[in-house]
């Protein structure tokens, strides 16, 4: 029973893993940049939706939606004022704009909401009792898997059927051709920019009612698991990035049981670093070798 | 194009060389004209080191609207001014310790702070050598003032804490089960624990389970809880910042594991967390040298002018600077010190004041003195939180 | 002068790097000596050289040999560490500080190289992002690693408890009288005699910019240049491409681990938390901003970069706000297009230069 428990908060933390990666692999797919402020609109999202609940009333669905467009927003408005004149650059200055911009949004948030951590209201409370009692499952954890498994087959069915997800994924093929057919290539990536936000604004949701508890940092280590959980799964890879981030949460939370709470983190990692040696490209990744 | 990129980069090392030298000129400027004004009395420069930015900014924030409230107390009285100039160490050793040389360039007589013992270490051993007095109000590792005889703790050092919490479980819950959940990359939480987990041995008693988190993994506590929850402890002791403590009584609460939680000072500020349901934090206690809904007059008044000035009610870190620049403010009067001294003769003058028998009233413990370790000497309070307000035990 | 027109480009670039590294010194020492600097500017220049052999040396990783490297402060930890283990285990057999000094950052630099061959033999057979989060994996791994060492030295020699399970405190190093603690788990290093020197700092400089440009400049950095340009290429005319790797992976992070010496005996104090990833990335951002393979642009953005957040203390509580505003720009400024078209029609330069930028 105490081994069900702890494989379900594994999964509850995994879920919400899992939905930051997707948005990380989204991007990433796309636009081919390692996008570190993404942890930060995260935490922006929980900021908005945290105000839309204490100081303006609204309901708990409500300052979701408010978060999802004001974070959508930010998404487009960032990579329009910091990544779109990069485009023809090195991947590596890219990053380390992103990296600026991640340094930007801490410190606005700081400057606009106070270095004192929130406690995040929950969305919604109470727990499932299995078991005469023996196993409970919060509700926001059986919200948090629906609302991932939702999210991976929506953004699944999107980029395989509709007409602008097979432009995204001509796009992350070949940018050149794709501009050829006559798909708008900057359009394209800024609509990525956009789902990808709006993913993160619900991310944030789930992940601070869960863990209820807002920093200006909050987002910071989450993001860096989701991406380590996005690698995992094969980055670029929608289905991977779920896997990926379950996976991660499962591990970590069975490690910080059974071996060490001290180095759950480091065990994450060895994981990781030993399924790439095995599989280069991550779980679900495609393997691409090299042409001369 | 690299060397454009070389020759932009170098325009902007000018530049901040150049911004560097401008702004310290302009400080001297001000600083000659304050004096003027005040030129019967004088004015003491206080400096102060916090983090004011980054994860741990809620802390050095507090301490430093904690000491400017004192600090315009004093000088509203008139007689002898007092300026207070604080900086930025992002509670990191590296950067305190380029604050610090940057208060020294501001002409700081005394130092307040550093917040955080990381910085707190390295910043003593400068003070050491530069013959500067610090007093800290809430680094409280021995490492902070061992070796080093003008460095002085405003709060419990870790052992002290670790060694009361023990104790008081030892007598009042001889019979609980206890379990430790702490930060094991965090010198503070990690101090307490040492010195609680020994002590409770030395009493017979040991700690059943001990799970620990990190900075990294301080989101989920849910797999600490359930293992402690299964070694059957009835009692978990919080050597932690309130921050996380919060996290795990709300985890505590939906997973319905209700045993009794024992925080020491990091706790404080948990009722006050802004969204906080303070009925998840009934029962738990709290060792703590400040409660904010004391009755006292200078609690009242303190809290009021708190309030006005920062828009949230203060912990014990904001009560800790408060109480170091009154600390300060006594023992420089009662040390016959005046603001035109230099750093060093106010130092020996009180280093011999602290260490001959000098005794404050503060927020945070009435006659408080200190031993020529640094170390200071004050009643520990324990409060049980009972419908949302501490309750002295 | 004849002489110094016949030498070839590259040498002649060598040399004005010493030269300008060289005058930087002198200049600086002679500001020191005359009282001339201000507290608040000597206090940084030790770290200013650390960070500037932190630059270059992951210049050597990301520029020259052409890999994401997002885990390098976690070698300047291992260096950082064993060298303060090493310099205060020795404080009675060699009272002689700078010597003391000059070994611990040996110890430092051989830890970090050892920890380089154990994270490069796997990592490097990784490619592009998939190498670089192994990278970053590592550094967290060595960062937990460090957290859970206790060290402690007496007349019997080095204690060391590895604390796992998080119930090992200092007692079970079972210390003699003469003991003393140098590193306490979360705790650090604490009450460190700091031995650190600008002197030492430039030296080390030195150092460092002769290692890496005569292996930039040698038979095995064109090789190392190779397979970063074109790796089957370079393999197809019986190129060792593991070794090359290895060999420039492992001189980086011995390097590291020497700034990391240097750091660790510069303050009495420090964390294993501290050499995280963003310290990682900070690095990253000077080797980038000053340009991937210039090893001059390292040391100047090191420069600029570590004192700009000083320089912004009046900006008070929107010092790191302004920070990343800057970094920001600057990034726009060098890589834009648009930027860069203007600065081409307004400065005339040699032909085929724009390439390289």
């Amino acid at each position: 029973m105490e081994f069900l428990s702890y494989l379900i908060s594994g999964i509850s933390l995994g879920s919400v893993y899992a939905i930051i990666a997707l948005g990380y692999t989204m991007v990433y797919g796309i636009a081919k940049m390692l996008n570190f402020a993404h942890g930060d609109v995260i935490m922006v999202g929980g900021y908005i939706s945290f105000c839309a609940i204490s100081y303006l009333n609204l309901p708990g669905w409500l300052s979701l939606l408010l978060a999802v467009l004001v974070c959508t927003v930010l998404g487009v408005v960032i990579e329009g004022l910091a990544y779109k004149p990069l485009r023809q650059a090195t991947s590596l200055a890219v990053l380390i704009t992103a990296i600026g911009v991640s340094y930007f949004l801490q410190n606005s948030a700081l400057l606009i909401w106070g270095a004192a951590p929130k406690v995040y209201p929950p969305l919604i409370s109470g727990t499932l009792k299995l078991f005469d009692g023996q196993l409970s499952i919060s509700y926001v954890s059986l919200l948090t898997m629906a609302a991932c498994i939702v999210i991976m087959v929506v953004l699944t069915t999107f980029t395989s059927k509709s007409k602008m997800g097979k432009a995204m994924r001509a796009c992350s093929e070949d940018k050149g051709a794709a501009q050829l057919m006559g798909i708008n290539v900057n359009r394209t990536i800024s609509l990525t920019f956009a789902i990808g936000s709006g993913l993160a604004a619900i991310a944030g949701v789930l992940l601070c009612s869960s863990y209820p508890t807002l920093m200006p940092t909050t987002g910071s280590m989450p993001g860096i698991k989701a991406f380590t959980a996005a690698v995992f799964g094969g980055i670029g890879s929608i289905p991977g990035a779920f896997l990926g981030g379950i996976l991660l949460g499962i591990i970590e939370a069975l490690a910080k049981a059974y071996l060490s709470t001290q180095l759950s983190n480091s065990i994450v990692f060895a994981v990781l670093i030993v399924v790439l040696l095995v599989r280069p490209a991550g779980l679900l990744g495609k393997y691409v070798p090299e042409k001369v | 194009m690299k060397k454009w990129i070389s020759l932009l980069l170098a325009v902007c090392m000018l530049f901040t060389l150049v911004a560097c030298g401008g702004s310290g000129d302009k400080d001297t400027a001000d600083d000659t004209d304050t004096s003027g004004e005040t030129a019967d009395a004088g004015t003491y420069v206080f400096g102060g080191i916090g983090p004011l930015t980054g994860e741990a900014a809620i802390y050095g924030n507090a301490v430093k609207n904690g000491a400017q409230i004192a600090v315009d107390e004093i000088n509203a009285l008139g007689g002898v001014q007092i300026e207070l100039k604080f900086q930025d160490d992002v509670a990191d050793g590296e950067t305190a310790v380029n604050a610090y040389n940057k208060l020294l360039d501001d002409g700081m007589q005394v130092l307040v702070g550093p917040v955080t013992t990381g910085s707190a270490i390295a910043v003593s051993a400068k003070l050491y050598e530069d013959r500067v007095f610090g007093l800290t109000p809430s680094a409280s590792s021995p490492d902070v003032t061992s070796g080093k005889d003008n460095m002085f703790q405003l709060c419990f050092t870790d052992p002290n804490q670790g060694v009361a919490a023990a104790d008081y479980i030892a007598e009042n819950r001889a019979d609980s089960t206890v379990a430790v959940i702490y930060r094991n990359d965090d010198a503070y939480s990690q101090g307490i624990r040492d010195a609680f987990v020994a002590e409770l041995k030395a009493n017979g008693m040991e700690a059943a389970y001990e799970g620990t988190f990190t900075k990294d993994t301080a989101t989920d506590f849910s797999v600490q809880l359930t293992a402690a929850q299964s070694a059957g402890a009835d009692l978990v002791f919080l050597p932690i910042y309130y921050q996380p403590a919060s996290v795990i009584l709300s985890q505590a609460d939906a997973m319905g594991y209700a045993p009794t939680f024992f925080g020491v000072d990091g706790m404080d500020g948990i009722l006050t967390l802004e969204g906080f349901d303070t009925s998840l934090a009934e029962g738990v206690t709290v060792q703590s040298p400040f409660s904010a809904d004391a009755t006292d007059d200078a609690t009242v008044s303190f809290v009021e002018k708190y309030v006005a000035l920062a828009g949230e009610t203060p912990n014990q870190f904001a009560a800790d600077g408060y109480d170091c620049v009154y600390a300060l403010y006594n023992a420089l009067n009662e040390a016959g010190c005046t603001p035109d001294m230099s750093a060093e003769d106010i130092c020996e003058a009180l280093v011999a004041t602290f260490t001959g028998g000098f005794s404050v009233d503060g927020l945070t413990g009435s006659n408080m003195t200190w031993s020529a370790n640094g170390e200071v000497s004050k009643a520990p309070n324990i409060y049980v939180i009972t419908d949302g307000k501490y309750v002295a035990a | 002068m004849n002489r110094l027109k016949n030498m070839k480009r590259t040498t002649k670039a060598n040399f004005a790097t010493y030269l300008g590294v060289i005058l930087a010194f002198v200049i600086v020492t002679i500001l020191v000596n005359n009282g001339m600097l201000k507290r608040s500017h000597m206090g940084l220049l030790v770290p200013i050289c650390c960070y500037i052999v932190m630059a270059v040396s992951l210049n050597l990783t990301v520029g020259i040999l052409g890999e994401l490297s997002l885990g390098h402060a976690g070698f300047m930890s291992v260096g950082a560490f064993s060298g303060v283990i090493a310099a205060m285990s020795l404080a009675e057999a060699i009272p002689y500080a700078p010597a003391r000094l000059v070994i611990a950052i040996i110890v430092g630099a051989v830890c970090a190289a050892i920890a380089g061959v154990i994270v490069g033999v796997p990592v490097l057979r990784l490619r592009g992002d998939y190498l670089a989060i192994v990278t970053l994996a590592f550094g967290e791994i060595i960062k937990e690693l460090i957290n859970c060492l206790i060290v402690g030295h007496d007349s019997e020699g080095l204690h060391i408890v590895f604390n796992y399970n998080g119930s090992k405190s200092v007692e079970d190093l079972h210390l003699l009288e003469d003991g003393i603690v140098i590193v306490k788990g979360a705790q650090g290093t604490a009450n460190v005699t700091t031995i650190a020197s600008f002197t030492a700092g430039f030296i080390l400089i030195m150092i460092t910019l002769v290692i890496v440009l005569n292996l930039v400049n040698s038979r095995s950095g064109r090789a190392i240049m190779a397979i970063r340009d074109n790796r089957i290429a370079a393999e197809s005319v019986g190129i060792n491409v593991t070794k090359y790797k290895l060999m420039a992976f492992v001189t980086s992070s011995a390097l590291a681990g020497a700034a990391g010496a240097l750091y660790g005996l510069n303050y009495s104090s420090m964390q294993a938390t501290k050499f995280d990833f963003n310290t990682s990335i900070l690095v990253l951002v000077y080797v980038v901003l000053g340009g991937l393979g210039n090893i001059w642009g390292s040391i100047i953005a090191a420069t600029v970069l570590y004192v700009l957040p000083e320089a912004l203390r009046e900006f008070a509580d929107y010092r790191m706000l302004v920070y990343a505003i800057v970094l920001i720009l600057v990034m726009l400024a060098t890589n834009s297009p648009a930027v860069k078209n203007v600065l081409i029609k307004i400065i005339p330069h040699r032909k085929g230069e724009e390439d390289n930028g």
